[in-house]
């Protein structure tokens, strides 16, 4: 096993957006208990560091793949696609009105103090973003569009950055 | 059994070798060890069959110390020199300690960690932890009648990196080999035997003396995964005793009192704590040292309601733990319940309300940690049955983070990422010809570097000098299996490579450390120097077994030539390990370690490839699973 492949070779999976979530679990967890530290703790020096530069391996490549937005914006990444940096302009008119929308929302239901209100704000949320999910899986495994896929990746981003907010504001209201 | 056959450890003893190791809940109120006898994890007594050891150090004026009952029994006769809850204070900076006013204490600001000034001297919170420790280690190698081979020490989920590394620092010093920390939930959720369930989330709530955590796990085919902690490293038993106290003041109508009486007061508010929870009234009797009388009755009613906000302060983390982990209070199987205070009716009863359940209470919650933490040490020095297998999957309490521009934070290492875990940074000059840059590290999830606490600031010096902006500085973030940070900087530009390793401090340095090592040894019966060689004889053999075991199952990697030097290095540490001289040991050590470096290397690759090898058939049995596992995606 190469140290430096890929996070998909890794755990031998073919590098694409669709992948089966159970099998990955169940991959991650055959190594994590081959390479994990507390496998050489009576160990000598050597075999301790290696397995802590294992585990470390193991344990990125297993949160990368995990989560659709960082298994999207890796596979960009292996295919070379330079994604930019978060950048306004170059997002569309209209989503970054849709965001302002959102986060007018957001802000009102957190001064209000609308526990229910940004409940239901997350889970449309996370329904919103399972969409842009469904919509990736399309472009990058079965039409190979990287430039399209990449806009709803950086979409993706900025749902996600919302998404915080509004789990902040909901703690917010908890306190 | 465990669903998810984990075979061939790193590592395993021969199999009828039995090791000696213990688990240590180094508690805030009371401590425990504990080991695994006959395949039966128990709690080791005393000489007078006594279970717990109080924390409390009394320092005396010719140097040494008492520890535990002895120490509880003068505390309130001489406060000052009488140390408790020193938990609180592992790792911890004078302005971090609430109520200190109230103290009994000399306290000294240092760097860092403070000192408290007592009749042997100043001393750190490492060094009083680390009597408590040693009591422990001598207890147990009484008991179990050798040297120990290894401890695993407990720690609240919620620690930083200084109150881990205050916690490791304390071990070294009592000459205890640590073979992990473990987070206290986690040891409470091995204890409970709960990886034998099949997939489900758990809440262990652990409300101690002075310290209060919430863990969410995730229990599945011997496999625990800590999804998310939180909780107050400044909430607990200790805070509903001060309660009372303040509440016997008013109700008493006290006037200013001296530390001793101070002192005694606090003890009947604890003692009428623990007699509440099965009693409805407690009669509070006590004589001032002014001859005054206090006689107050304090009920069940009284104390829900003067400690309700207390009850309420931990609900909060709870919901924080729930939402960070992505679930609901439906979602959890089970509650449970760990530390003394969990024994409060009115804690046993929020929590009942807040996660709909009765809280699971079959073990005594003052020992369920020392029993899940012997079950680890004996598993991970290779004591473990076949069969009876696990591996936990850790998370770091809090966000690692660095200092930007303007005193910001920006994270690098999310809080409950799983660990071990490492992050590279690269780092620019911003000036022209400039050779040094600082950095400095912090942990917490405040924004502002000055809500954190500092970790570690260091320079990375001898940058070639060249344009603002051309030099490449690559510094690595790596947390290891115990939480605890090392930082390498590595400078890429030009062919230029220095690297630097930097261990975050929180006040105490490697010379101190050493100094106390010595200072402890001068007031301990123990023999250092004999103690040393049996400590590296202890070490040889392990190494030994570990390389010889390594060559039974995998000699097939090794060339006839380099089998000949790995066996020859066995034979000489073999030949040194017979003798009385610790050094020629080391030695001796050092070379075997050396000759086995590829060795190990290439083992390690075999194992993945196995991993991947037998996957087929694995596969198939994890059919049967499927579903389970389905539910996990």
């Amino acid at each position: 096993m190469d140290f430096n492949a890929d996070h998909f070779s890794l755990f031998d999976f073919q590098p694409t957006f669709r992948l089966d979530q159970a099998l990955l679990d169940r991959r991650y967890l055959e190594m994590q208990s081959k390479v994990h530290p507390d496998r050489f703790a009576s160990a000598g020096e050597a075999e301790k560091r290696l397995s802590l530069q294992w585990a470390t391996r193991v344990n990125e490549a297993y949160q990368t793949l995990r989560k659709p937005l960082a298994r999207a914006r890796y596979l960009l990444h292996l295919a070379e696609y330079d994604l930019g940096s978060e950048n306004n302009a170059l997002m569309p008119a209209d989503f970054l009105v849709e965001q302002m929308e959102w986060r007018e929302a957001v802000a009102e239901a957190r001064a209000a103090g609308e526990h229910h209100e940004l409940e239901r704000l997350h889970h449309r949320l996370q329904r919103e973003m399972r969409e842009r999910h469904e919509e990736i899986a399309v472009l990058l495994d079965d039409r190979h569009d990287l430039e399209q896929a990449a806009d709803r990746v950086r979409r993706l981003m900025f749902l996600e950055k919302l998404l915080a907010d509004i789990d902040d504001a909901i703690a917010a209201c908890e306190e | 059994m465990a669903l998810l056959q984990i075979a061939e450890p790193g590592e395993s003893a021969a199999p009828h070798q039995h090791r000696l190791a213990v688990g240590i809940d180094l508690g805030t109120t009371n401590s425990l060890v504990a080991t695994v006898r006959s395949g039966l994890a128990v709690v080791l007594s005393d000489e007078l069959g006594r279970p717990l050891l109080p924390s409390v150090v009394r320092y005396l004026p010719d140097g040494s110390s008492e520890v535990g009952y002895e120490a509880q029994a003068r505390q309130s006769l001489d406060p000052r020199n009488s140390i408790v809850s020193v938990k609180r204070f592992m790792g911890r900076g004078l302005q971090d300690i609430a109520h200190r006013e109230g103290m009994p204490y000399v306290f000294d600001d240092a760097p860092g960690m403070l000192r408290l000034q007592t009749a042997a001297g100043r001393k750190s919170p490492v060094e009083v932890s680390a009597e408590i420790l040693r009591t422990l280690r001598l207890r147990a190698e009484a008991s179990l009648g050798g040297p120990l081979v290894g401890a695993v020490i407990t720690v609240p989920a919620y620690f930083d990196d200084a109150q881990r590394q205050a916690t490791k620092d304390a071990a070294r010093i009592a000459g205890l080999p640590v073979l992990r920390l473990l987070n206290e939930p986690t040891a409470a959720a091995i204890a409970y035997g709960l990886d034998n369930a099949s997939e489900s989330i758990y809440a262990v709530y652990d409300l101690g003396g002075g310290t209060f955590d919430i863990s969410i796990l995730r229990l599945a085919r011997g496999i625990f995964e800590v999804l998310a902690t939180g909780g107050d490293s400044a909430l607990g038993g200790d805070d509903f005793d001060h309660r009372i106290f303040c509440w016997m003041l008013e109700a008493a109508q006290l006037k200013p009192l001296s530390v001793e009486d101070s002192r005694m007061l606090l003890t009947r508010a604890r003692e009428a704590k623990e007699y509440l929870t099965f009693h409805g009234v407690a009669p509070i009797n006590a004589r001032l040292n002014s001859g005054e009388a206090v006689d107050l009755t304090l009920t069940t009613e009284i104390f829900a309601e003067i400690s309700q906000t207390l009850v309420a302060k931990t609900i909060q983390p709870v919901k924080k733990a729930l939402r960070d982990a992505g679930l609901s209070v439906a979602d959890v199987k089970g509650v449970v319940m760990v530390g003394g205070a969990t024994r409060m009716p009115q804690v046993q009863h929020a929590v009942g309300e807040f996660f709909r359940q009765e809280p699971l209470n079959n073990l005594d919650p003052d020992k369920v940690v020392a029993i899940g933490a012997a079950k680890q040490a004996n598993l991970l020095v290779g004591n473990g049955l076949a069969g009876d297998d696990w591996l936990l999957l850790d998370v770091i309490p809090l966000s690692l983070g660095l200092e930007t521009m303007g005193g910001l934070v920006e994270k690098i290492i999310p809080r409950n990422a799983t660990i071990p875990t490492a992050r590279a940074q690269e780092f620019t000059t911003f000036r022209d010809g400039q050779t040094a840059l600082a950095v400095h590290v912090v942990q917490g999830e405040r924004e502002l570097v000055s809500d954190c606490r500092s970790l570690a600031r260091f320079e990375l010096r001898g940058i070639p000098p060249m344009v603002a902006g051309a030099a490449r500085i690559r510094v690595t973030f790596q947390v290891d299996a115990d939480g605890l940070l090392a930082v390498t900087a590595r400078e890429q530009t030009a062919g230029v490579e220095a690297s630097i390793v930097v261990k975050p401090s929180y006040g105490l340095s490697d010379g101190e450390i050493a100094g106390m090592l010595r200072d402890s040894m001068l007031h301990v019966r123990d023999d250092a120097l004999q103690r040393a060689l049996k400590e590296s004889q202890v070490d040889a053999q392990r190494l030994i077994e570990a390389v010889s075991s390594a060559l039974a199952t995998d000699g097939d990697l090794l060339s006839g030539e380099e089998l000949a030097r790995v066996e020859h290095g066995i034979v000489k540490l073999q030949g040194a390990a017979s003798g009385e001289n610790r050094r020629q040991i080391m030695l001796a050590m050092d070379d075997l370690e050396a000759e086995t470096k590829d060795f190990a290397a290439r083992r390690m690759d075999k194992s993945i490839r196995r991993a991947f090898a037998g996957r087929n058939i694995s596969e198939l049995d994890s059919e049967v699973l499927a579903t389970r596992a389905g539910e996990t995606a």
